[in-house]
């Protein structure tokens, strides 16, 4: 039992010690911001950037093709309060047009100038209205490639929020979900959703465990395990994509960075907090904090648009009646066996049952001999690790990776520990396939840009019914 | 570099419309977390129910104070659904539960499926919904300037709106300050400070919980009216940073304070407006491209959001001595 | 407050002692003037019966303890008695009415209010305000009345008036505006039973009300129970101290793995070998009145440990 109570002014007063820890972490975070400015490939400098002020409001964005090159020579045009003008892309791919009034302005892509061959994704978002205040940029994205009926991104304004998270299929050639797209409830439709819905849950099953591990040792909800989630994915695509190595070492290295900077975040951050006494409340705060922190420090390195890990077409293979590509059978392999090392982990090695004393009693396994601590800083690597590879593999899976990946699968992640009784880890697994199971399954019935709401409603009924969870006991009090 | 114009941005900042509506959810807020320690990680949520009920009532005709029922409406409903499988349960539910429901919100409210309703992603523009508003202003069309600051009076971002808005924050601060003093606000601090406490005491704690979040939830639904009035609906921008920039204004000015909401709201946006700023006028766009500006004001409010609760929980006007004492 | 006429000249134990003479002292006895009974309450926690009383009556006016080794289930007893907790199956009257699977909160309005072993004062609250709290009948406590100050105000100078005077008696008075946080441990106590008072109860319920406390207070807190009773409350207490067992209270129900084992006047019981039994398993030769061995074999007795667990049941699902 771990009481969380609801306590928002819980906490030590400032001691003498840890605050030089923080600030040098922050100190350290300014300095790689700064010196990454001259190397970061999306700092470059757009040619005919607008500059917000005063007088002058933007609208901008990059529009790329399917594949990702830039689509240079696309025309656009902007009406509203402030008059009409119009903008072409350059060869970046970027536009901006200035206007000097206020207001909404209506933007309309003229389809005849794309790139031979390239589509509006989302059609009926063209044109799209963007709000423009002064002093500030606005942004307006027109993502191309097969056109979907699901719009798949939010994209006005700084502080949006990007879909809720990048749908199979609406990525490039992605072919896994080719059956999911028809209408109808037929036995193919059906299968091939349930593998799918299996793959996803198998997949977020690795971020959720290592969520489920730090809340069952630490009682800390951590809101930024999304963001090691991105981590992973962000790192494959550096290694891939920017480095050159092949798919293979990026992904080890990727989840070692990731195991490292769980480390890391334990000797720096967490662990001092714990020693402060600050309160569970307030740690999660500084979990959101840290997340936002995070996130946008990936955005301002990698832009907000998908980063492709692997940029060739995945072969797929059929299994009966199911569309598969080699790259999601290798990732079930690939995630099979990480989940399977957990668990013998937990079950089978002297640390993993150590760590699961941790979880029960804290207090009691300190007095038995067991170094709390260290069990703690075990379980923070072992989560940001599986996190990071959870983040690699779900890149590939739906064909992209981006600032935002880990982040819109936080929720279902929250879902899935939530539904396998908070902090059990198998209970986490087992949520993790019901979550699943529930975004694919539930397309049959409603829209599918309504599927990942379908899984937070299960997650609110669950609650109504069995707080405890699924796999959770309901522990005698008193 | 011109300190005066940007000085001039900042200051607008103090009384600007988006300043009123995020210090107003944040008066909702303290009332869910400051006063009864109710995790709400959803207050976007309540303020995107709030625009949606409001624009959409506004644009099937409704007069302009059912509009705003409506939003509140909403609200209350979106509060009892909420509350009641989760209220009986430990506070970290509650703050799961929340941030999902906020989430569905904003799915269902960007799904092509409702179009016709909420426009989708694309949202609801804003002069299909301002203009019952727009009315209701005594004041002849027009600009108006105090000193350097030039607006319309009614139109969109205008002084109208300004007017309304901070109006309406005086009103909610008066609320607070009532109620904090009240017997009613001394059960719901019993609340925070021990449920079973004040349970033994023979005080229906789901009740006060409920009224809590109910109360401090249709708060939020105004604010989002008051945010929405200037701008668009969009479902986007009302997600979870929206709910996560509430609860920084919160922390900053002080939880469990009157004015502490208030007084975050306005440093919050003033400052980043003045980084923002300072930052474009001294980094050339070949360095910081204008989005990227945009992006390292996030990252300073997330940084800020860390050590602030870390080194100074209590905020700018919280009770130090208060703080001094462990709980529990 | 009082259910029947006080007199400060009356010797309310002799009284008592009266009443209770020809009780039986066996478990369940039936009591001449029960205002608490209990019947077939049961408690499961997974395979472990933690509670399993067949019968209790309490007598009304007298102050009963019930006492039993750690993990005896008496805690839990309590939890379920005033709504902090779901029985797996029993039923319980309280002055005839019946209160199985009512709420915490209407069993305190129904007057029966309880303390924690934990001590639970309101820690970032003022003392006064915490004596505020207890209060019943506020109407400022309703949230549109809340609004409107002169509505509840004349009901807060009475609330006001009452607290202080409850706190001078248990020598706060001059804590009266200090965080109850910064209050040490036996004063956080003291607090916890003022703060129950201002209901006025019939019935107080302590768990543990030595529990913590420093020596120099104890005998004022003897003193304030022994005076609840005087003033016609009827106490339930649970306690380890032996010694205060034996002085204040009039009828004592011993508890072990979940069953009433024992019960009559402090003297009879601790002289009962079923008691000496399920307290010191071979030690029969040791007084029972030794706190440095009840310590001891308290220590050894650890699991299953609900008492030491300490928190009151809820009915959240914690895991």
């Amino acid at each position: 039992m771990r009481p969380v109570a609801a306590d928002p002014l819980a906490g030590s007063p400032p001691r003498a010690a840890r605050p030089l820890t923080l600030l040098l972490l922050v100190a350290a975070f300014l300095t790689w911001s700064v010196l990454g400015l001259a190397t970061a490939p999306s700092a470059r400098a757009a040619t005919q950037a607008c500059v917000a002020d005063a007088a002058t409001g933007c609208i901008n964005g990059t529009i790329r093709t399917s594949a990702g090159a830039p689509a240079a020579g696309t025309t656009l045009t902007v009406d509203g309060p402030g008059g009409e003008s119009t903008a072409t892309t350059d060869a970046e791919g970027r536009w901006s047009v200035a206007v000097t009034e206020a207001g909404e302005y209506e933007v309309t892509l003229d389809t005849a100038t794309l790139p031979a061959g390239e589509t509006l994704r989302l059609p009926d978002q063209n044109p799209r209205v963007v709000q423009v205040n002064l002093g500030s940029s606005s942004v307006a994205l027109f993502p191309l490639g097969a056109p979907v009926e699901a719009p798949a991104g939010g994209d006005d304004g700084s502080t949006d929020e990007p879909s809720a998270a990048p749908a199979p299929g609406s990525g490039t050639g992605q072919a896994a979900t080719a059956a999911s797209s028809g209408s109808g409830i037929t036995a193919a439709r059906v299968a091939q959703l349930t593998v799918n819905g299996l793959v996803f849950g198998t997949l977020l099953a690795l971020a959720s465990v290592g969520l489920s591990l730090i809340y069952g040792t630490t009682g800390l909800s951590n809101f930024a395990h999304g963001e090691q989630v991105s981590l992973g994915g962000i790192l494959a695509y550096v290694g891939t994509q920017l480095v050159g190595l092949p798919l293979v070492p990026s992904a080890i290295i990727a989840v070692a960075i990731g195991a490292a900077t769980g480390w890391l975040q334990d000797t720096f951050l967490w662990r001092p907090l714990r020693r402060r006494g600050v309160g569970m409340i307030q740690q999660m705060i500084v979990t959101i904090g840290l997340s936002m922190a995070i996130s946008y420090v990936f955005q301002f390195f990698f832009g907000a648009g998908p980063l492709r890990i692997v940029t060739d077409t995945p072969q797929s293979v059929m299994i009966g009646p199911v569309r598969l590509t080699v790259t999601t059978l290798i990732s079930m392999g690939v995630a099979a066996v990480a989940l399977g090392g957990v668990a013998y982990f937990l079950l089978g090695t002297r640390a993993g049952r150590a760590t699961r004393a941790v979880a029960d009693n804290p207090a009691l396994s300190a007095a038995s001999g067991i170094s709390v601590n260290r069990m703690i800083r075990l379980v923070w690597v072992l989560g940001a690790g599986l996190a990071a590879l959870g983040g690699v593999l779900v890149g590939l899976y739906f064909g992209a990776t981006s600032w935002y990946s880990g982040g819109a699968l936080l929720l279902l992640m929250f879902a899935a520990v939530t539904l396998g009784g908070l902090g059990a880890a198998f209970g986490a697994l087992a949520g993790s396939i019901v979550i699943g199971l529930v975004v694919e399954l539930s397309s049959l019935w409603i829209p599918i840009d309504m599927r990942y709401a379908s899984a937070l409603v299960i997650l609110i009924l669950v609650l109504l019914v069995r707080p405890q969870g699924i796999l959770g006991r309901a522990t005698r009090v008193g | 570099m011109d300190w005066t114009r940007i000085l001039t941005l900042v200051v607008a900042e103090f009384f600007a419309p988006t300043t009123a509506a995020y210090a107003l959810a944040a008066i909702g807020l303290n009332i869910h977390f400051g006063l009864t320690g109710l995790l709400n990680m959803g207050q976007a949520g309540f303020m995107l129910l709030g625009a949606y009920g409001f624009a959409i009532s506004t644009i099937a005709g409704w007069p302009l104070w059912a509009a705003v029922l409506v939003a509140i409406a909403a609200a209350t409903v979106f509060a009892l659904i909420l509350g009641i499988p989760t209220l009986k349960l430990r506070g970290d539910y509650l703050a799961i539960v929340t941030i999902a429901a906020a989430e569905i919100v904003r799915l269902v409210g960007r799904s092509t499926t409702f179009t016709d309703l909420t426009g989708a992603s694309s949202g609801l523009r804003g002069n299909q919904y301002k203009g019952s508003f727009q009315d209701a202003s005594p004041f002849p069309d027009g600009t108006w300037a105090l000193g350097p600051f030039e607006y319309a009076v009614n139109a969109s971002n205008s002084w109208w709106v300004r007017l309304v808005g901070w109006a309406v924050v005086a009103l909610a601060c008066l609320l607070v300050w009532l109620l904090i003093r009240s017997p009613w606000g001394r059960v719901l601090k019993g609340i925070r400070e021990d449920e079973d406490a004040v349970r033994s005491l023979g005080k229906n704690v789901y009740s006060y919980k409920m009224q809590s979040l109910v109360l401090g939830g249709a708060i939020g639904a105004v604010a989002g009216i008051l945010y929405v009035l200037p701008r668009a609906v969009q479902p986007d921008s009302m997600g979870r940073s929206m709910t996560f920039f509430v609860w920084t204004i919160l922390l900053l000015g002080g939880a469990a304070t009157v004015f502490g909401p208030v007084l975050g709201s306005i440093i919050f946006w003033a400052v980043l407006a003045l980084v923002k700023l300072t930052m474009r006028e001294t980094i050339p766009t070949t360095v910081l491209r204008s989005e990227q500006i945009e992006q390292f004001g996030w990252i300073i409010v997330g940084v800020a959001l860390m050590l602030l609760i870390i080194f100074r929980p209590q905020g700018i006007l919280g009770d130090k001595k208060e703080l001094a004492i462990h709980a529990h | 407050m009082p259910t029947e006429p006080t007199s400060a000249t009356v010797d309310h134990r002799a009284a008592v002692e009266a009443a209770l003479r020809d009780v039986e002292h066996v478990p369940g006895a039936a009591k001449p003037d029960p205002i608490l009974v209990a019947d077939d309450v049961r408690r499961h926690f997974g395979g472990v019966n933690a509670v399993d009383v067949d019968h209790l009556e309490v007598q009304r006016g007298a102050i009963t303890a019930l006492i039993g080794p750690n993990g005896a289930g008496k805690t839990t007893l309590f939890n379920l008695l005033t709504g902090f907790d779901k029985p797996s199956s029993g039923r319980w009257t309280f002055e005839g009415r019946t209160l199985g699977g009512v709420p915490a909160a209407r069993v305190a309005r129904a007057g029966m209010v309880r303390t924690f072993q934990l001590t639970k004062a309101l820690n970032r609250m003022t003392v006064i305000e915490n004596m505020r709290l207890g209060a019943v009948s506020q109407p400022g406590e309703n949230l549109l009345t809340a609004l409107v100050p002169p509505l509840w105000r004349r009901r807060e100078e009475e609330i006001t008036a009452q607290a202080e005077e409850l706190l001078a008696r248990f020598k706060l008075d001059t804590k009266r505006d200090d965080f109850a946080g910064s209050l040490s441990g036996g004063q956080r106590k003291l607090l916890e039973m003022a703060r129950a008072l201002m209901a006025t109860p019939t019935m107080i319920m302590l768990d543990e009300p030595m529990a913590g406390v420093n020596p120099a207070l104890t005998q004022s807190l003897l003193g304030h129970i022994q005076a609840l009773r005087d003033d016609g409350t009827t106490v339930l207490f649970v306690e380890h101290d032996m010694h205060m067992v034996r002085h204040i209270s009039d009828w004592v129900v011993v508890m072990t793995e979940g069953r009433i084992v024992a019960e009559g006047p402090p003297e009879s019981v601790m002289g009962n070998p079923a008691v000496i039994d399920a307290y010191l398993g071979a030690h029969h030769d040791t007084d029972l009145g030794d706190d440095a061995l009840l310590d001891e074999a308290a220590l050894e007795d650890v699991a299953p440990d609900q008492d030491a667990a300490g928190r009151p049941g809820t009915e959240e699902g914690t895991r």
